[in-house]
């Protein structure tokens, strides 16, 4: 097959998806190459956060660019409803992360201490809250609970309504969705990119690579790097009980149907077959002493799921400098950021310059210099 | 609709549908007594909430959803009538502390 367009997305889950439908939006031609159905997808196994709280320790340009990212997410949201009739069902009235016991909520305390020092970063306006004042937002906490911190920014979605959303938005849009296209080659030709896959070659003027951890692999094909260090975590779903949760927590959330979900761990394990159990014993047992009355319901479902990491936690948005018109995104938190990605990253590679201001920093570069930048403080 | 078979020798059993007395039969499951019993027992689903009564009466369609004895999300085709068992038709999602 060979059709010219003028961008070709290399990915299809929540990066290439939201990238597309962007590109569309903007009136480009896109493709957007995937891999069947059977392959690993951080897009379909992940927690639904729009999270802000703890975001960038380390990188404060990081902080900024998640606030940014959830102050646009009731615009993606909107238009994904008015286009596609799906409600993704955006929830942002802050978030906690709660503690057990006296030694957690020192060290929480510590954290937000940290963050809000630090030099340059965004004020997300998270403060701890004493154990009787969470009582009195988040009523059904147990007697172990010693408090927590709350960012009035933080909240969830249903994310694989969103990935649908996107999918269901881009197709009218025009974006040609080119499944069980794995690219195995990127040449330059001209002014023209060709990618190569088993089902023939697709030309486009431009290529972003959104192919998650893979882009490691394919990001030198052009002239770019992406060091990942991907991280396995792991999820547990109860069956569905009467809504009891007006606030998401890290580790907790009650979605819109009911059900409750509970996560998520970190592993350096990669097989997403299998299940670690001692850490679902553990995160089922937090859970029931975070809100006792959980202790009675039934799990319904848990799976592990492979995180898309690059290797210091923070994103990687870059342009080629031997290749122009090659692009690369990849990041943990896709559902966070999934409005810069729609509306941002869109709008600057059909512009064909990554704007400094707004990603310089995340650029690979920095992996460079062998120190590199500290953890993401995710938690 | 349904009507038990004439010469059924089981004992009788007691349990209470929504405070109300009804008669099953030893080995009758909560589900077959529920549908035996004449009454209005279907339940509201989760999230559209509606109307279901047993369907497989072998465990897999969770169409049977009812609260036992103060517990909810039990699979009424599952459970046999004990003497004296409290039942309450479920109407939505799970309720907290049941
Ligand atoms: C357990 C867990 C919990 C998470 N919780 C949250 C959360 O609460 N909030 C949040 O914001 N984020 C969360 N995330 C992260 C979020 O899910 C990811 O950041 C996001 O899904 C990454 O999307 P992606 O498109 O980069 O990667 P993926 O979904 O992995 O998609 C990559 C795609 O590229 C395709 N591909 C790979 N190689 C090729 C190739 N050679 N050619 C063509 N296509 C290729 C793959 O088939 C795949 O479709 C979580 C992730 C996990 C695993
Ligand atoms: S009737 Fe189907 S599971 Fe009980």
């Amino acid at each position: 097959m060979m059709k010219d367009y003028d961008v070709a997305v290399v990915g299809g889950g929540l990066l290439g998806s939201a990238i597309a439908w962007g590109l569309g939006r903007l009136g480009q031609r896109v493709a957007v190459l995937d891999e069947g159905d059977i392959a690993k997808r951080a897009s379909r196994a992940n927690f639904a956060l729009v999270w802000v709280q703890s975001k960038g320790l380390g990188m404060p340009a990081y902080t900024g660019w998640t606030v940014r990212g959830s102050k646009a997410w009731p615009k993606l949201a909107e238009e994904l409803k008015a286009q596609t009739g799906l409600d993704v069902v955006l929830q942002q009235n802050g978030g906690f992360h709660l503690t057990l016991g006296e030694a957690e909520y020192e060290q929480r305390t510590q954290l937000v201490a940290r963050m809000h020092n630090q030099v340059g970063a965004a004020d997300y306006q998270m403060e701890m809250m004493s154990a009787t004042e969470v009582k009195k937002m988040l009523p059904l906490i147990g007697p172990e609970v010693s408090g927590g911190s709350f960012c009035p920014y933080d909240g969830h979605v249903n994310s694989l309504r969103t990935f649908r959303a996107l999918h269901a938005g881009m197709k009218r849009f025009g974006v040609d969705y080119l499944p069980e296209r794995a690219v195995s080659a990127i040449t330059r030709d001209g002014d023209e990119f060709r990618l190569t896959t088993a089902q023939g070659e697709i030309r486009a003027a431009k290529v972003v690579l959104a192919a998650g951890n893979a882009n490691e692999t394919l990001a030198p094909m052009v002239g770019l790097s992406a060091p990942m260090g991907p991280t396995r975590g792991q999820i547990v779903v109860t069956e569905r009980t009467m809504p009891f949760l007006p606030h998401p927590l890290t580790t907790i959330r009650q979605t819109d149907e009911g059900t409750v979900m509970i996560g998520d761990s970190k592993e350096d394990e990669l097989d997403d077959r299998v299940q670690n159990h001692p850490i679902n014993a553990v995160m089922s047992d937090r859970a029931q002493r975070t809100f006792p009355h959980l202790a009675r319901l039934n799990v319904v479902r848990s799976w592990s799921g492979i995180r898309v990491m690059p290797k210091d936690g923070f994103p990687i948005y870059e342009q080629s400098q031997t290749h122009p018109g090659a692009f690369v995104a990849c990041c943990h938190s896709g559902v966070t950021l999934a409005a810069n990605h729609a509306f941002e990253i869109a709008r600057m590679v059909k512009e064909g310059a990554l704007e400094p201001e707004l990603v310089g920093a995340f650029t690979a570069k920095r992996f460079e210099n062998a120190a590199g930048v500290g953890g993401s403080g995710y938690y | 609709m349904f009507k038990r078979a004439e010469g059924d020798a089981r004992a009788s059993v007691t349990i209470h549908v929504e405070g109300r007395a009804i008669t099953a039969r030893e080995g009758d499951t909560v589900s077959a007594a529920l549908l035996a019993s004449g009454l209005d027992v279907r339940r509201a689903t989760a999230v559209s909430g509606a109307k279901r009564l047993p369907y497989c009466m072998m465990g897999v369609c969770f169409d049977c959803l009812v609260t036992i004895d103060g517990v909810g999300n039990r699979q009424g085709c599952l459970v046999p009538v004990a003497e004296g068992m409290q039942i309450e038709i479920q109407k939505g999602k799970r309720e907290i502390g049941k």
